[in-house]
């Protein structure tokens, strides 16, 4: 299980180096930060200047050592999660990245929750009832789910239920009511592909050799259902719902412009547009790392649910 | 490889029974696949023929018609209690932009100059003052707030979302088909670094790094290129979607090379080149296929949102996604505006789903179990 576990840390320690290689190539390649940040008027002394600070005075890549290259100062930092200042900002990308961090988090688990207690039941009811009203229902919401643009389906929630009805605010981040809305447009997708999981991971369980002997010895049905089938139809979808968590909270960026949510998706839409660079590699580090740990600590919960891959 | 051919036929056997049986539910099948064939068609008609099939220009409006409704939704009007023969009102004249605009009592009086004068009403006339004129069949799905026919611009935008996702397809399909025979039929080094690459794409926060490449791409400057911003976009998205292809494709020759018939073209020389293209090529082309098509949904959808976001396909030019973004700010007094170009795009990926699901049920029986 070590060996299994080291080989799956050091292949995300490499991912995230890349990722790191990457990231910073995409901001040099964006352009020379010194002209957002000087006026048209700044002289070349000034230029000099604040191209020292900054380091871009160095070569990229070719220096020695090799942490006093760009990339290497800019790796050194970043692992001390020090992303520099940001240009739009007078903080630190760190400060902003701490402050949004919470609201993305919160969103993020308002939304995976809404699509487990809407996604598993719809799952299980249309396994157990197959080509019911329920089954159909559910591959309805499945379909609508996969084809759904995200955006607007936030901005048809924001018309009716926040100006038509007046239930809930239609932007910002206030009171319990405001998590609604953006929490349905976040976790939509995912309420499909849970239900469509449980409901092919309860069919194959169903179907199965255990289920009938169970059935056969005279287990009432709803006992064959939560205690033989449910318990063994998890073991697949489990493992996804770790990895949606983190597809959640990477992947708000649309649900919280949509919705003016203050989270890390909203910070890195202002930064694009702002051309803040800085803040931008930051957010995309520190989002591609998340998700990384948070693969790791499945696959470390799948290891230690599933002994086959324990022993391996 | 008996027994996978076997337990294959055993499942078309067991699928065709069960189709039978639920003679309903077929019914249900072919008509989802007729919807969803007729609205692919419509689309790619629309694509094709869209400098004929849109009745107005998609890039320029009369200010006039801002905010026009549908044709089917009817005028909206207030209520205004006039005071001394004018209504409540601070101004001494209703300014109105249009000669219709006012109903008094019941009737409509005519304006000379987008303007109501004291002899028109008189004091305690019951005005109807009309804030917005019903639509008419002149713009059947309404116009934004630039007075642009939403209908011409969903025509034009059909072609957009195609060209992108074709390009997408293509570009990203043959890198990943390549990868995945080489990662699959080589081993070793090869495959190694080819699945690094794969984790590596499938960790990267896909919309956000997806729109920092899209501005930065943006920037570049090619020339001779037609429609430049639109091939931009599929290319940097391509960039993420050949991952899917990869993997697939990886897995099936995994599968493949260890067949006789790979064995025997190698004892009779053929090249590499030749296993790869002629023997295992063909034989992963339906995987290709069923990833392709199920992949053109999630490419449309990706375009829409990059172009919702901004960093897409560039404003005059219709895209589905920067339509909606257009009408956000008139929610409360123009829904159609963000409505209208959000059905197009909804139907369209959902057609492609359901189409997707139906070829990889056709190509590969085995996998039908699993849905």
């Amino acid at each position: 299980m070590y060996r299994f576990l080291l080989r799956r840390l050091v292949a995300s320690l490499f991912t995230l180096l890349v990722i790191s290689l990457l990231v910073f190539l995409l901001a040099r390649g964006s352009g020379d930060p010194r002209s957002l940040m000087l006026d048209d008027y700044a002289d070349p002394g000034q230029w000099e200047e604040v191209g020292a600070k900054l380091g871009l005075d160095k070569p990229w890549f070719a220096a020695w050592p090799p942490w006093d290259s760009q990339y290497g100062i800019f790796l050194v930092n970043a692992a001390r999660l020090d992303f520099g200042n940001a240009i739009s900002d007078p903080r630190t990308v760190s400060e902003l990245i701490l402050e949004r961090l919470p609201a993305t988090l919160q969103l993020g688990m308002a939304a995976f929750i809404f699509s487990i207690i809407i996604g598993v039941p719809l799952g299980i009811l249309s396994s157990l009832k197959r080509n019911s009203i329920w089954d159909n229902m559910g591959k309805l919401v499945a379909l609508l789910g996969q084809s759904m643009p995200p955006f607007w389906l936030g901005i048809m929630l924001i018309f009716l239920f926040a100006l038509r009805f007046e239930w809930v605010p239609p932007s910002g981040r206030q009171d319990w009511n405001s998590f609604i809305l953006p929490a349905i447009t976040l976790g939509w997708f995912f309420v499909a592909a849970n239900m469509r999981l449980i409901r092919s991971a309860m069919l194959e369980v169903l179907d199965s050799e255990y289920i009938k002997l169970a059935r056969a010895k005279g287990v009432s049905p709803p006992g064959v259902v939560w205690k033989h089938a449910l318990r063994n139809a998890l073991i697949p979808p489990l493992t996804f719902m770790g990895v949606t968590l983190g597809l959640l909270i990477t992947g708000s960026i649309v649900a919280e412009t949509v919705f003016q949510w203050p989270g890390l998706g909203l910070l890195a839409y202002t930064a694009l547009i702002r051309s803040d660079y800085p803040t931008l590699q930051g957010i995309v580090m520190v989002f591609s790392g998340m998700y990384l740990i948070i693969n790791f600590l499945v696959d470390i919960l799948y290891a230690y649910i599933d002994p086959r891959i324990r022993y391996s | 490889m008996a027994g996978a051919a076997e337990t294959r036929q055993l499942e078309v056997g067991r699928s065709l029974t069960a189709g039978a049986s639920l003679s309903l539910q077929w019914l249900g099948r072919r008509f989802t696949l007729f919807f969803s064939l007729t609205i692919l068609g419509a689309l790619v008609v629309t694509a094709v023929m869209a400098q004929w099939m849109a009745p107005y220009d998609p890039r320029r409006g009369d200010l006039d018609d801002k905010n026009t409704p549908p044709a089917w939704v009817g005028a909206l009007t207030m209520e205004r209690q006039v005071v001394d023969g004018f209504p409540e009102d601070e101004n001494t004249q209703i300014s109105v932009n249009r000669a219709s605009n006012l109903a008094v009592s019941g009737k409509v009086v005519s304006l000379s100059g987008g303007t109501l004068t004291r002899e028109q009403v008189a004091a305690g006339d019951q005005v109807l003052e009309v804030i917005r004129p019903a639509g008419s069949t002149e713009f059947l799905l309404g116009a934004d707030d630039q007075g642009r026919d939403l209908l011409s611009r969903i025509i034009w935008g059909a072609r957009v979302s195609l060209i992108v996702a074709a390009v997408t397809i293509v570009v990203g399909g043959s890198i990943g088909t390549a990868l995945g025979l080489v990662s699959g039929y080589y081993g070793g080094w090869a495959d190694e670094v080819i699945m690094r690459m794969v984790d590596i794409f499938l960790a990267l926060p896909l919309v956000m790094v997806a729109l920092v490449l899209a501005v930065v791409v943006g920037t570049f400057s090619v020339p001779y290129l037609p429609m430049k911003e639109i091939h931009m976009i599929a290319l940097v998205l391509s960039l993420f979607i050949w991952v899917r292809f990869a993997r697939q494709v990886r897995g099936e020759v995994l599968g493949l090379k260890t067949m006789d018939y790979v064995a025997l073209a190698r004892v009779a020389g053929a090249s590499t080149r030749r296993i790869l293209l002629v023997h295992l090529l063909p034989g992963v082309m339906n995987t290709v296929i069923v990833v392709g098509t199920l992949q053109v949904s999630v490419v449309i959808l990706l375009e829409s949102i990059l172009s919702f976001l901004g960093a897409g396909v560039a404003p005059p030019t219709p895209a589905w996604g920067s339509m909606v973004a257009d009408g956000r700010d008139f929610l409360k007094t123009a829904w159609w505006v963000s409505t209208m170009p959000g059905l197009a795009l909804l139907l369209t990926v959902m057609a492609f789903n359901l189409i997707g699901d139906w070829i990889r049920d056709a190509l590969d029986p085995r996998l039908r179990q699993q849905r």
